[in-house]
């Protein structure tokens, strides 16, 4: 956290409520993202309680499983599940624009750009918390390799039709959230803890209700007084006011309201199976229902707060206008969807348990040159967080007091003119350290010369090196004049990203390539033998 | 002392608690684990940690049962003794400790353990068992419960190490635990060698260097009691007199956090930010001295610390007023939960 970050959070102490820690919008917010908020059974790795999900706000979709430890209650909640996310992921499929791509052509070895589809938009999946996250790549992972009774007649417990399709897209946004900058699958307390400091810890910060309190504290209090009573009042019954996002639950509704209800919910069905006749199946089975309702209605209690809270949390982020490059990070995901979008249709395995060596490899490079990318990008859209990069020496900004035009040595001689350039930072400028500035949105080089007077007065000189056309006169604004306010950055706007990686077929066998045989379908997770786990 | 009954009559009750879905499951997966005589445990532990001795058959499973944890802990005594002899008398014997008791010196006064299993190895080497819920997915388990699993094990190692100590010869006591989960999404047992070598440092030094308790309760003035009984003020007044600096850590931990909570922010201690934030801001340590300093109403501005915030209060002042009309002024309400 930089200490612009910390005076805001003290700040926030202060005046009771958060402070913005940025000015624009970093993340892009779909117009129509779908919400999931789930619920998980405590000490239970793959036993989902239920959700509610959906894109309209005013109508979500409440799945429940009344009996989380019975196999086919959690196959019948997946399966209601994909028939929501899958459909949403479906519609955002077929509509695409042509785009390049640069491939290598298979017979001549070298570069060529090719015609492809990118999809013109792409899903967005907003969930509460981190935790929620996590839980969509756990969901992801238990369906992925299950088995239709359609692909394989032998398998027990065979999943139903979609659930395995479901299982591979969570999977696909599980890893692409690890992506910096990435939008397709986004924690609220993440997107909110990005845009305001609030008066408390971040581990405190990871409390939905605590976070959003100090944000816009209700009726006029303070945010920390708000923030305490989302954290801990509890009604008469001893249930958390505000229930905790999830997906984990308060152990005192597990203790004092679910278990009794799921107790209730397993006699009426034992009842049911033994009844003996027609006219008492009917009475039991109107018992099972009422004990089902009871449950749905106990898992609504809990996810409807944490639902209203996240859309809440949507409404005031997008109250901030959205960062100039956000969009340009939102084509990237893009690309990420289409990418999965066309395995999918290719009949390509599901992500394995474990990424090979190469595969690792790729990920890992992306998500440094992602992250190096998102660093550079949130500085230049926003003020506030340049103003960071500023204290920490590693861009400057100021006045330009003077313009001396000056030509390189060579045959043909180019423009090369010494800027002087004004600042009250202290940028930490090495002999003929490069310096950049945003031009129409392209990164302008200029040479650090050396400092006018001594480096206390800040007069920096600075050689202007490129982006000033073909011409021996500098083209029409592409040099500073005098007077102008700059703002020079000493980090590329660019990452470079380091060497390529070699194709699969040349990477050597010490690093994990080239591939062997074709890779063997994985199998399934073995089934236990207990239905209730 | 009850700490829970403490911090609840003191106002700021803790929130632990387990649900009792979690707990019915740990206690079925362990029985499952220890079931026909800890069969599945000892071939894991054969195969996990000591794959050259004789595979288990038959292992040893002394009752351990007595009255009361001092009872408890001389038969786990005993029973260790047992297994040293039995080992050297028939080679090859594998002996399982399930739920043994151990007792070990904490600032003075003795804290009883019970972890889950001890695994006395043909060789007469002891491993700490740990079974825990949380599954293994892939090989891999949430790396935050294996390190609290490991911080767990590294005080049973400790305990361990103090009982062979007093036996002759005193058997090894293995640094490698066996951590016991389940499989991926199933509840059948997977195991992994956990090394809690750099634990077992930290915990051993941390426990000889905490102060004792006779010296802190010298410090207390005449007549302090904790009583949950007493009234709130007498007892916050009992409570303030034992030195505490609270950090977000400790809302993890600690059932009196919430309290310690209130009172370091009713104090300004920028610590309640986290630890981070007390790091980077010097000799200043409440939100008040902070915000003066950042305005320039107070500090030395030859002060490192000072200087720092004071630019970086300008530059964020000058960030804010740039970006001006464009930030959001009014932000709605929280609609309170329901």
């Amino acid at each position: 956290m930089s200490l612009i970050a910390t005076l805001a959070r003290l700040e926030a102490v202060s005046t009771g409520r958060a402070q913005p820690v940025a000015t624009v919008r970093h993340r892009h917010l779909s117009e129509r993202p779908l919400v999931f908020v789930p619920l998980t059974t405590a000490g239970e790795a793959g036993a989902p309680l239920g959700a509610l999900v959906g894109t309209d706000r005013d109508a979500p979709r409440l799945l429940v499983v009344p009996q989380p430890r019975d196999r086919d209650l959690r196959s019948a909640f997946l399966a209601e599940l994909a028939d929501v996310v899958l459909p949403y992921v479906d519609g955002f499929a077929d509509a695409v624009e042509a785009a390049e791509r640069a491939e290598t052509d298979p017979e001549t070895g070298k570069r060529v750009k090719v015609e492809v589809e990118l999809c013109a938009d792409a899903p967005q999946l907003i969930v509460p918390s981190r935790a929620g996250v996590d839980f969509v790549r756990l969901l992801g992972r238990s369906m992925r390799f299950r088995r239709t009774a359609e692909q394989d007649p032998e398998a027990p417990f065979p999943a139903p039709p979609r659930v395995p399709l479901l299982g591979r897209w969570l999977t696909h946004f599980g890893e692409r959230a690890r992506v910096p900058g990435s939008s397709l699958l986004l924690a609220m307390t993440d997107l909110l803890g990005r845009h305001w400091a609030t008066g408390q810890s971040t581990l405190e910060d990871q409390h939905l209700g605590a976070l959003l309190a100090w944000i816009a504290p209700p009726g006029g209090r303070s945010g920390a007084e708000a923030a305490q009573e989302a954290e801990l009042a509890r009604d008469a019954d001893g249930q958390l006011v505000c229930p905790p996002a999830g997906p984990a639950t308060d152990p005192a509704f597990d203790n004092r309201l679910l278990a009794p209800a799921i107790e209730r919910y397993d006699r009426a069905r034992t009842a049911l199976a033994a009844a003996e006749d027609g006219l008492e199946a009917d009475d039991r089975l109107g018992a099972l229902t009422a004990a089902e309702r009871e449950i749905r209605a106990l898992v609504e209690s809990r996810t409807r707060p944490t639902w209203d809270a996240v859309w809440h949390g949507l409404d005031l982020l997008r109250e901030l206008p959205p960062g100039a490059r956000v969009e340009e990070r939102w084509t990237r995901d893009r690309w990420s969807f289409t990418g999965h979008r066309d395995r999918v249709l290719a009949g390509e395995p599901p992500q394995p348990r474990r990424d090979d060596a190469v595969t690792a490899a790729n990920k890992l490079a992306v998500r440094e040159r992602e992250q190096t990318r998102l660093e550079a990008q949130e500085a230049l859209d926003d003020p506030l967080v340049m103003a960071g990069r500023r204290l920490a020496g590693e861009a400057f900004a100021g006045e330009v007091v003077d313009v001396v035009m000056a030509y390189s040595e060579s045959k043909r001689p180019s423009p090369r003119p010494l800027v002087t350039v004004r600042t009250d930072d202290r940028p930490h400028l090495g002999e003929r350290a490069r310096a950049y500035r945003s031009l129409g949105g392209k990164p302008q080089t200029a040479e650090f010369v050396g400092y006018e007077t001594g480096p206390e007065d800040g007069l920096v000189v600075l050689r202007v090196m490129d982006r000033m056309g073909r011409g021996k006169e500098p083209e029409e604004g592409s040099v500073p004049e005098k007077g102008d306010r700059v703002c020079f950055t000493l980090f590329e706007h660019e990452p470079r990203g380091g060497a390529k990686l070699p194709d699969p077929e040349e990477t050597p066998w010490t690093h994990g390539g080239p591939p062997g045989e074709e890779a063997v379908p994985e199998p399934a997770d073995p089934v236990t033998e207990e239905d209730v786990l | 002392m009850d700490k829970a009954a403490l911090a609840g009559a003191l106002g700021a009750p803790s929130v632990f608690g387990q649900s009792q879905f979690a707990f019915v499951r740990g206690n079925a997966f362990e029985a499952k684990v220890k079931a026909d005589g800890g069969t599945e445990l000892l071939r894991l532990a054969h195969e996990k940690l000591d794959r050259a001795a004789e595979p288990p058959a038959a292992a040893r499973v002394p009752d351990l049962t007595a009255s009361g944890p001092e009872g408890r802990l001389e038969r786990t005594r005993l029973a260790l003794r047992e297994a040293a002899e039995e080992s050297a008398a028939t080679p090859g014997t594998w002996t399982l400790l399930d739920h043994p008791m151990l007792a070990l010196d904490v600032a003075g006064s003795p804290a009883f353990l019970e972890p889950d299993a001890v695994v006395v190895h043909p060789d007469g080497s002891w491993t700490v068992v740990e079974i825990k819920s949380f599954p293994m997915l892939d090989g891999a388990a949430d790396p935050a419960k294996v390190g609290a699993a490991a911080r767990q094990a590294a005080v049973y190692v400790l305990a361990l190490e103090k009982v062979a100590g007093a036996l002759a010869p005193s058997p090894r006591v293995r640094h490698r635990i066996l951590l016991v989960c389940p499989k991926d999404f199933s509840n059948l047992p997977t195991a992994s060698a956990v090394d809690v070598r750099k634990q077992r440092a930290v915990t051993a030094r941390q426990l000889s260097r905490l102060t004792r308790i006779e010296e802190i309760a010298d410090t207390l003035p005449e007549g302090t009691c904790f009583s949950p009984e007493l009234p709130a003020e007498r007892l916050a007044a009992a409570v303030e007199s034992v030195p505490a600096t609270y950090a977000p850590e400790c809302l993890s931990a600690c059932e009196l956090a919430f309290h310690c909570r209130d009172r370091s922010r009713a104090a300004g201690a920028v610590t309640s930010l986290g630890r981070p934030v007390r790091a980077e801001l010097g000799g200043l340590t409440t939100v008040e001295d902070v915000l003066a300093a950042a305005r320039g109403r107070a500090g030395d501005p030859d002060d490192p610390a000072v200087a720092a915030l004071r630019r970086a209060a300008a530059l964020r002042a000058e960030a804010l007023g740039a970006a001006g009309a464009a930030a959001p002024t009014a932000v709605r309400e929280v609609s309170p939960c329901r």
